[in-house]
């Protein structure tokens, strides 16, 4: 049997049906989630895809927080569960607070679409083990609200404690503090960052590269060493 | 029965940039405004509420605020009864 990834829809998430993709093309079976279901299906983990969730108008994140399967993430993320955030995804793990600070609009105040450069800074966590520490990677970034803040406390505490993931690299493309892209919790099991790794899997699409497969390949060789 | 209406008012905290505000104090100029030194844009909610505006209400607003209108992380807010019968409470400040 192999490992089950959920995949959570959100009204309005665009990216969904790419990350089950994405699950796939790393070996995994992708279980779909509903916003509305509490019941996580027994998967062995959870990927909060990208695209706009509803609620995004009062902060991005902000309202899908509070969707009712959020309750059960929360619960399962604090035992140990593997959960990784993608840009709006991301949005909705810092409103959680399962993952420090917050995502303000970009500082120049455009929407953005790119390939950008990540230099993977921790390849410790469940999904970035595939990588290693100091590789360059180049997947598509597209967001408006992909600035990171915290305050001086907590990002000298995210750096000390090695819980930086991703940095930008060459460019900061939306201001966000100390080239920040991607973080991760204490226990390196709860992942957000920006930049879609979905949209890089395979050849034929996106950046031309498979840059971001490693990430659903990370989550494999974690479950099945757990 | 009369409605009060609460309003809550959420701004960045000061440390925080506020790229939105700075696009506006920009435009002044170009407008014709001079001599607005600085701009900072935030959101303001207005809570109809039904039934007294008591002390108990003015908490459970309060906790609204904190727990879904503001993110504490990088926003403060401001609680004050607008209109309303037994707005004696003038203005509830809470700094987050």
């Amino acid at each position: 049997m192999t490992a089950r990834v959920g995949v959570i829809t959100f009204p309005g998430t665009l990216d969904d049906r790419d990350t089950q993709r994405a699950v796939r093309a790393a070996g995994l079976e992708a279980v779909p989630l509903w916003h509305r279901d509490k019941d996580l299906k027994q998967v062995d983990a959870v990927i909060l895809p990208g695209g706009f969730s509803y609620g995004d108008y009062l902060r991005a994140g902000a309202i899908s927080r509070f969707s009712p399967v959020m309750d059960s993430v929360i619960d399962q993320a604090k035992a140990g569960m593997p959960v990784l955030g993608i840009c709006n995804g991301f949005q909705v793990l810092t409103e959680t607070h399962l993952l420090p600070g917050a995502m303000l609009r970009n500082n120049h105040l455009h929407f953005i679409c790119r390939d950008q450069k990540l230099r993977v800074e921790n390849a410790e966590t469940a999904w970035t083990r595939s990588y290693e520490r100091g590789q360059e990677i180049n997947i598509p970034l597209k967001n408006i609200d992909g600035r990171y803040v915290a305050d001086e406390r907590v990002l000298d505490e995210l750096e000390a404690e090695g819980r930086v993931v991703f940095r930008y690299q060459e460019l900061n493309p939306n201001g966000s503090l100390r080239d920040i892209a991607g973080i991760c919790n204490a226990a390196g099991n709860v992942v957000g960052l920006m930049p879609h790794p979905e949209h890089a899997v395979e050849p034929l699409i996106g950046t031309g590269r498979t840059d971001g497969l490693g990430f659903f390949t990370s989550i494999l060789k974690r479950l099945v060493s757990a | 029965m009369p409605v009060a209406r609460v309003v809550v008012d959420v701004m960045l905290k000061p440390e925080i940039l506020d790229p939105q505000g700075q696009a506006v104090q920009r435009a002044l100029p170009r407008l014709g405004f001079e001599g607005i030194a600085d701009v900072r844009q935030g959101k303001r909610f207005e809570l109809e509420v039904e039934g007294p505006v008591d002390d108990a209400a003015l908490a459970r607003i309060h906790q609204i605020a904190e727990t879904f209108l503001a993110n504490t992380v990088i926003e403060d807010f401001s609680v004050k009864v607008e209109v309303g019968e037994g707005a004696d409470a003038t203005a509830v400040k809470a700094e987050s």
